[in-house]
């Protein structure tokens, strides 16, 4: 079980103010949930991420208990599949990279049937990074993470730049590892595929936590807070979502 | 795209600039060397000059043809040039091509060593300056590429001709063998010995670029998301930077080393002189002094050959060490921009790559 | 790589502040300005030296060949008993002096070919072309060939050092100068119906300007190297006038003797002038690049 509890990330300005883009943001995440950390652009959710992973850069200051399973999350026991392509190294193949986040982790892997069970062709282990579509490319970013064999696992943007159906199978994909016994934090400003797998969901107005909804709320209009409100009308009305869901 | 279809179409587009760019550079040194105040004859007659009358050099200019228009003669050039004839050297006494010929394998012999010296020294201060970005062995490093970037290489010739051959005595200071033997007496251990200082000689022009050149890039790679992503996950930089980094630094340093071998050349103009190294440089400052102007055009084209050569291989090793370039069609890949292709890069997926 | 990298930056959110990027002790501006004092100080003091040494004083004078350096003579005498400071001095003049026409002449082809350039496709094809046929010889041997063509002698070297080093400023213009008149705010200047004059003088000058300063600075160390290097192998400047070329010419024949003196210190010389020009040449660039923080 990873417990977060009032994370907030301070940095020091170059003229000794302090910008504090994360504060008293706070949730559970649990083997087998998949929880969604959404917001709008802006609101400093990659932060969390990096927080968790402890790869922040070293003007920031954080506060707040990180815990997993009652310690301090070791390096390697959370992994981070990234939104952008630019975090594939453009120079080698895709299976090559995702054997090197297995090295790195000292775990043994085999990319093809990693490749196999992301749904991905086996052809794509030969591809370089820039022959991949924008989903498979999100695909491959999943199986670095996967590949380091972290239960748990925090997806960044998994959705942003994909067709809608696109997106829709990178979402069921998250869900089904959830499904599979892993615990999975989605970051993601796409509220209304979330809130179809998620068992929970974090809501950040402006790096603040406003609301933590389990998913039923949106469906049934119990959401409290005006911003959460705000940001799931705005997404909803062209949308008409209400199929599976991992919990 | 096919792989052998891309390089023919390389090559193909090659030919095509050479197409206008060798007329342009045979006309552009013609004039050069046309317009140089010095009289063929009287350079070609030199020390006989009390022998030879005014009737029997109006003799010689007539049968040189230097008397005809200046187009004329530069028509008559170019023939003999498609026939393979570059005109004789008179400081020589034989042909240029048998010139060329008998002195391009010291010359290359010289610029491949110093390419290599240069490359392996330049790359390894490169990553090192990588590695430690910031710090105090960067700091020294980078000292170090703009000092040698404004060095005269002759004057570290003179240097290392003070130093190891006459205070030291460990290596000699002349020539590609010792003297009163021929090459074929000679020893490799011995050549080796006679080769050390005029290649770092040459290699010093290639240095700088180089150094600086690698440090940009492996540190490019350093902080890019790519490397962000590994570190993440626990990668450290010094194993970053020799692994996956490796090829993000030493492919473009070996393209911009391959595209500045020109540079190399000119530097061995002057070390070839100081160390008399019997090789074209050194033939060139005698055809300069000498007024061999046949001689100074035939190794102008060889130079011009060479330095197309160098920049043939450092676009082709561009492409061939990454294959973003590789993908692409040549004119394509300089006015596309790569924002607009989603689709192309699954097109090109589904397209069947290898 | 460039490219790769914008494709995802549409994709990304704005990313949060990263960590400050670390200044050295001295902001990029002051930088240029110390090592902008540096050479003009080091370049006027020879250059006034050189003025004011009256001509008997390198008289040939038997009674101190070949002194090592001492107190007395602090860079040693030569094989005709001549104080190798002086010669330096006065030779280090004559490189700044050569140096600076090169950069003047050099600067002024790359201003007009860069901006003729930047307005005009045909022209624009045509300084290409120019450009490519300049690079397609290694530089020092083309120096040699335009020296040759000059008839050698001060002349040779002064055109060759002089007609030679515009490629690179003028494909820095050409590119600065076509990236401003893409710009939107030209073609809104162009839109309210400003002249073509206005316009360069109000967008396109000040851009230029620093880039043509830097480049001009830039050109400098490299002019002066040159002209040393042909000196040298006797394409240049004759025996008889004062080059730091000349000098390490005639020490190469007294190195087997050991005496490293005589090229050890005008070498020296000559990479302190270049190198100082250099680092002010490019804190200058660095000063002006819009890329670089001006912290």
């Amino acid at each position: 079980m990873l417990k977060v509890n009032k994370l907030t990330v301070r940095f020091r300005q170059h003229d000794g103010s302090r910008l504090v883009p994360i504060e008293d943001v706070s949730f559970t995440l649990g083997r087998g949930e998949l929880v969604g950390l959404v917001g709008g652009s802006g609101a400093g959710k990659s932060l969390i991420a990096e927080a968790l992973i402890g790869t922040l850069p070293r003007n920031a200051e954080v506060s707040g208990a990180v815990s997993l399973n009652g310690s301090a999350p070791q390096k390697g026991a959370i992994a981070l599949a990234p939104q952008g392509r630019d975090a594939l190294d453009p120079l080698a193949p895709s299976g090559r990279q995702v054997a090197r986040f297995a090295r790195l982790a000292r775990v043994s892997c085999d990319v093809p049937q990693l490749f196999a069970d992301l749904g991905l062709p086996p052809s794509t282990v030969k591809l370089w990074p820039h022959e991949l579509s924008g989903g498979m490319a999100k695909r491959v970013l999943v199986a670095t993470a996967l590949a380091t064999g972290a239960d748990y696992l925090i997806a960044d943007e998994p959705t942003v730049g994909l067709d809608g159906a696109s997106a829709d199978r990178i979402m069921a994909l998250l869900a089904d590892l959830a499904v599979s016994g892993r615990a999975v934090l989605v970051i993601s400003h796409d509220l209304v595929r979330l809130a179809r797998v998620a068992c929970r969901m974090v809501i950040l107005e402006e790096g603040r936590q406003v609301e933590v909804a389990d998913a039923a709320a949106f469906a049934e209009d119990r959401l409290v807070h005006p911003f959460s409100r705000a940001l799931w009308q705005a997404q909803t009305w062209e949308h008409f979502a209400s199929e599976e869901e991992a919990c | 795209m096919k792989w052998s279809s891309w390089l023919i179409r390389f090559f193909l587009e090659r030919m095509q600039r050479l197409l206008w760019l060798v007329p342009l550079a045979m006309v552009g040194l013609f004039t050069l060397i046309r317009i140089a105040p010095v009289d063929p004859v009287q350079a070609y007659v030199g020390a006989r000059v009390a022998l030879v009358g005014p009737e029997q050099r109006q003799a010689i200019a007539t049968a040189w043809g230097l008397n005809d228009p200046i187009p004329e003669q530069f028509l008559r050039w170019l023939g003999h040039l498609l026939r393979g004839d570059l005109g004789d050297s008179m400081l020589f006494n034989a042909s240029v091509s048998e010139v060329i010929m008998a002195r391009w394998p010291a010359s290359l012999s010289l610029i491949g060593a110093a390419f290599m010296l240069a490359f392996v020294v330049g790359t390894s201060l490169g990553l090192i300056a990588a590695a430690y970005k910031g710090r105090w062995p960067d700091r020294i490093i980078r000292a170090f590429a703009i000092t040698l970037a404004v060095s005269p290489g002759f004057w570290l010739a003179l240097l290392f001709i003070a130093l190891f051959a006459v205070s030291l005595g460990w290596l000699p200071a002349c020539c590609s063998a010792p003297p009163g033997l021929t090459l074929g007496e000679v020893t490799w251990g011995e050549r080796l010995r006679h080769l050390i200082l005029p290649a770092a000689t040459v290699s010093i022009v290639g240095i700088a670029p180089l150094i600086m050149h690698t440090r940009a890039r492996a540190g490019g790679f350093l902080e890019g998301a790519a490397a962000r992503h590994l570190k993440a996950h626990g990668a450290r930089d010094l194993p970053l930077l020799l692994g996956p980094g490796l090829r993000h630094a030493l492919g473009p340093a070996l393209t911009v080393h391959l595209a500045g071998a020109g540079e190399l050349i000119g530097g061995s103009v002057l070390a070839e002189s100081i160390f008399s190294w019997p090789g074209l440089g050194e033939a060139t400052v005698r055809a300069a002094k000498g007024g061999d102007a046949p001689l100074l055009m035939g190794v102008a084209l060889a130079t011009l050959a060479m330095v197309f050569i160098g920049n043939l291989l450092a676009d082709l090793a561009a492409h061939l060490l990454d294959p973003r370039l590789r993908n692409r069609p040549l004119g394509e890949a300089r006015r596309r921009r790569w924002g607009l292709s989603h689709e192309s890069g699954s097109a090109n997926m589904t397209g069947g790559q290898p | 790589m460039t490219d790769l990298a914008q494709d995802v930056a549409l994709a990304e959110e704005p990313s949060f502040p990263s960590e400050p990027v670390r200044r050295s002790r001295l902001s990029v501006r002051r930088r240029a300005m110390l090592s902008g004092a540096v050479a003009l100080t080091l370049v006027l003091g020879v250059l006034i030296v050189a003025a004011f040494i009256p001509a008997d004083t390198l008289r040939v004078n038997p009674a101190t060949r070949m002194l090592a350096p001492s107190l007395e003579h602090l860079f040693g005498t030569d094989l005709l008993g001549r104080d190798m400071l002086l010669r330096t001095t006065l030779a280090l003049g004559q490189s700044v002096g050569i140096g600076l026409f090169a950069a003047v002449v050099s600067t002024a082809l790359s201003v007009m070919l860069g901006l003729v350039a930047s307005v005009n496709r045909v022209a624009d094809r045509i300084v290409g072309v120019a450009t490519e046929l300049f690079l397609g010889l290694p530089h020092f041997v083309l120096l040699m060939l335009v020296a040759y063509a000059a008839g050698g002698g001060v002349r040779g070297v002064i055109l060759a050092v002089g007609l030679t080093h515009w490629p690179r400023l003028a494909r820095v213009l050409r590119h600065e100068a076509q990236r401003v008149m893409a710009s939107d705010y030209v073609a809104v200047s162009r839109g309210l119906g400003r002249s073509p004059l206005w316009v360069a003088r109000r967008h396109l000058l000040p851009h230029l300007i620093p880039q043509i300063v830097a480049g001009f600075v830039l050109i400098f160390p490299h002019a002066i190297l040159h002209e040393a290097g042909l000196s040298f192998l006797g394409l240049g400047v004759p025996p008889h006038l004062p080059s730091i070329g000349v000098i390490l010419s005639e020490s190469l024949r007294a190195l087997g003797s050991g005496l490293w003196w005589l090229a050890f210190f005008p070498g020296l010389g000559l990479l302190l002038v270049a190198l100082s020009f250099e680092v002010f040449g490019e804190s200058l660039r660095r000063a002006t690049d819009p890329d670089e923080g001006v912290a």
